[in-house]
């Protein structure tokens, strides 16, 4: 750095290789074992020389597992969860920054309140609702009498109950977690720091609303999306509570509760190669998602900090 | 805030703001306002029929000794994982921004397990710490003599799912404190070595001051992913168990709502986690803006 410090210089790589290695020391052994048969790793203490196994072990994850089914349920959650906030929070920030409207201050109030608040919190009552979404409105119909209405129009008796039920459905598992303030919080940040002048020469140029975002706000917002993406992906892909409650069906569960099943019970043969063979598989895709756009996810991550 | 340059409309920004506001109200505000009403009722066991019970579940909660100790639990579990993650992410980060060559690459080979699912990494921790496969537990028992069992005792199951939870998070801290050191003025740092200061003197006088921020976000953001995230960890690791020994409090919310199908109960501690979240992010914001200014 500033001076010369051999004996420090050799310690930082020494800690560093250290802290690679203690970091990745449950992957590499992860690997191997999923490379081994049944009886090599439920030796004590298993080898440390990978084996032959691995496509053997892989494929028996997978039809076991049903992961193809599965990883095809997270891929639809962790994509239309990253589509959906970046649509639903960027159009709202649009509207906040860029327009003046009686309820804007309300608004953003109302969705700012809402940072930070996991769906962990209020699981039952968020539970109930992904249960019947037409719940509150009962009420309301009881209350207008539209029933009598109904009735009074078809001719006869008839009782109408409102009723959308979101459970084991792609709906159900990705609407509820689209709701997110921090991202229309970072593109509200962002947008402030949109020179004035680039929507005065618009306007001026006679560029509707709609034009100005799509010509200009989109293109420039690439950065902020592409970080986006790389985050949401990540915490859309690794959701577990929320699937683990709405789901009970196995078809329309993802890939990370499918994989609980696969960890042997103390009472079964303990087939840990291929459970790790199936956890290699489920975490593969949000670990590439990280790693090939590294640079756009630390500047995700680190930037709104500031 | 608002732009001077705005777009005149009656109607469209109504439409843009939308979807944002129902998806709010339908999954956070609706939802809270139930968890609240639900919170200070008692259900029938078929669900029938509500009484208003007033402050009752909430009194019963703090009375009932399995709760307090919840709360014991999820506080050593809490504290001990952030620790644990922010001290080892400090050190890590402190290291690779002396390292001059391959930064790129020992970033890459540092951030990877923020992309693995805590459930999955109790998953990977599970087998290394298996009482009778785990290659550490094995090494413990044949180099140190330790009688390793989480399966049985309570403190080691602790230990488990403390480590499995800590280690994810040790890449997302490696990241902000990363970030943060290099944002330190290197004129700074040469002033300062020019004056004498050896390298330790200057993480502790010049860099670890210049952190302070980082260092309380990085505690916040810790503090809410050993609360909610680690639900994964300790649901496919322990289930709470070895006899209530990790049942932390988001663990309880749901063992209570869902297995239990104790309603009051379960709103009651729903109501108190939402409290406690929400105070945390009011003093973050509150600290945070006075920081601002102070880290330039």
């Amino acid at each position: 750095m500033v001076e010369k410090t051999p004996i420090l210089d050799t310690l930082t790589y020494l800690f560093l290789m250290l802290g690679i290695v203690v970091v990745g020391f449950p992957i590499i052994y992860t690997i191997i074992a999923a490379t081994l048969p049944i009886e090599e790793v439920s030796k004590v203490p298993m080898p440390l020389i990978p084996g032959d196994q691995f496509w053997v072990n892989i494929q028996e994850a997978w039809s076991r597992g049903d992961l193809g089914t599965q990883l095809f349920n997270s891929f639809i959650m962790a994509a239309g969860i990253t589509f959906g906030k970046i649509v639903v929070s960027m159009i709202g920030a649009f509207s906040i920054v860029y327009f003046d409207y009686r309820f804007r201050t309300v608004a953003f109030v109302a969705v700012f309140c809402t940072l930070m608040l996991p769906v962990e919190v209020r699981i039952l009552p968020t539970y109930e609702m992904a249960a019947n979404l037409f719940g509150p409105l009962q009420p309301v119909w009881d209350a207008l009498h539209l029933n009598s209405l109904v009735s009074w129009i078809a001719g006869h008796e008839i009782e109408v109950a409102l009723e959308w039920c979101l459970l084991d459905s792609y709906t159900g598992l990705i609407l509820p977690l689209v709701a997110s303030a921090t991202c229309t919080f970072l593109f509200r940040q962002f947008f402030l720091t949109v020179p004035e002048e680039l929507c005065e020469a618009a306007k001026m140029d006679g560029a509707s609303a709609m034009t100005f975002f799509r010509k200009i706000l989109l293109p420039l917002s690439k950065t902020n999306i592409a970080a986006l993406v790389v985050i949401e992906f990540v915490y859309g892909w690794n959701q577990y509570l929320w699937p683990l409650l709405i789901t009970t069906n196995p078809k329309m569960t993802t890939a990370i509760i499918g994989l609980q099943h696969l960890i042997p019970s103390p009472e079964d043969v303990p087939e840990w190669n291929i459970a790790l063979a199936g956890a290699l598989i489920v975490m593969l895709p949000p670990i590439l998602v990280v790693l090939f756009m590294q640079r756009w996810f630390v500047k995700g991550l680190v930037d709104p900090e500031k | 805030m608002i732009k001077r340059s705005i777009f005149r409309s009656k109607t469209l920004p109504y439409f843009l703001i939308l979807p944002q506001i129902l998806v709010t109200a339908t999954f956070f505000y609706w939802p809270a306002v139930q968890g609240l009403a639900q919170s200070l009722m008692r259900s029938d066991p078929f669900g029938h029929r509500n009484t208003f019970v007033w402050l009752d579940n909430f009194i019963a909660l703090f009375t009932d000794p399995l709760y307090l100790k919840s709360i014991g639990i999820t506080l050593i579990f809490s504290l001990s994982t952030a620790f644990v993650a922010i001290s080892f992410g400090l050190f890590i980060a402190t290291m690779a921004n002396r390292a001059l060559k391959a930064k790129p690459l020992i970033r890459t080979m540092l951030i990877w397990p923020y992309a693995v699912a805590p459930a999955v990494s109790g998953m990977l921790w599970l087998f290394l710490l298996h009482p009778s496969y785990g290659v550490i537990a094995i090494a413990l028992k044949n180099w140190f003599g330790v009688d390793w069992n989480p399966v049985l005792r309570g403190s080691d199951a602790m230990i488990m799912v403390i480590i499995a939870s800590a280690w994810r998070e040790v890449s997302y801290n490696f990241i902000f404190f990363l970030a943060g050191m290099q944002a330190i003025p290197k004129s700074l740092i040469e002033a300062a070595a020019i004056d004498g200061a050896s390298p330790f003197k200057r993480f502790w006088k010049i860099t670890f001051p210049l952190l302070s921020p980082t260092l309380f976000f990085v505690m916040v953001m810790n503090i809410i992913y050993t609360f909610f995230d680690t639900f994964g960890v300790i649901h496919t690791v322990t289930q709470g168990g070895p006899g209530g020994a990790t049942n932390i409090l988001i663990y309880k919310v749901y063992q209570d709502g869902f297995i239990g199908l104790n309603l009051g109960s379960s709103a009651a501690q729903s109501i108190v986690l939402m409290t406690l979240i929400i105070s945390i992010t009011v003093v973050q914001f509150k600290y945070v803006e006075r920081k601002v200014q102070y880290a330039g």
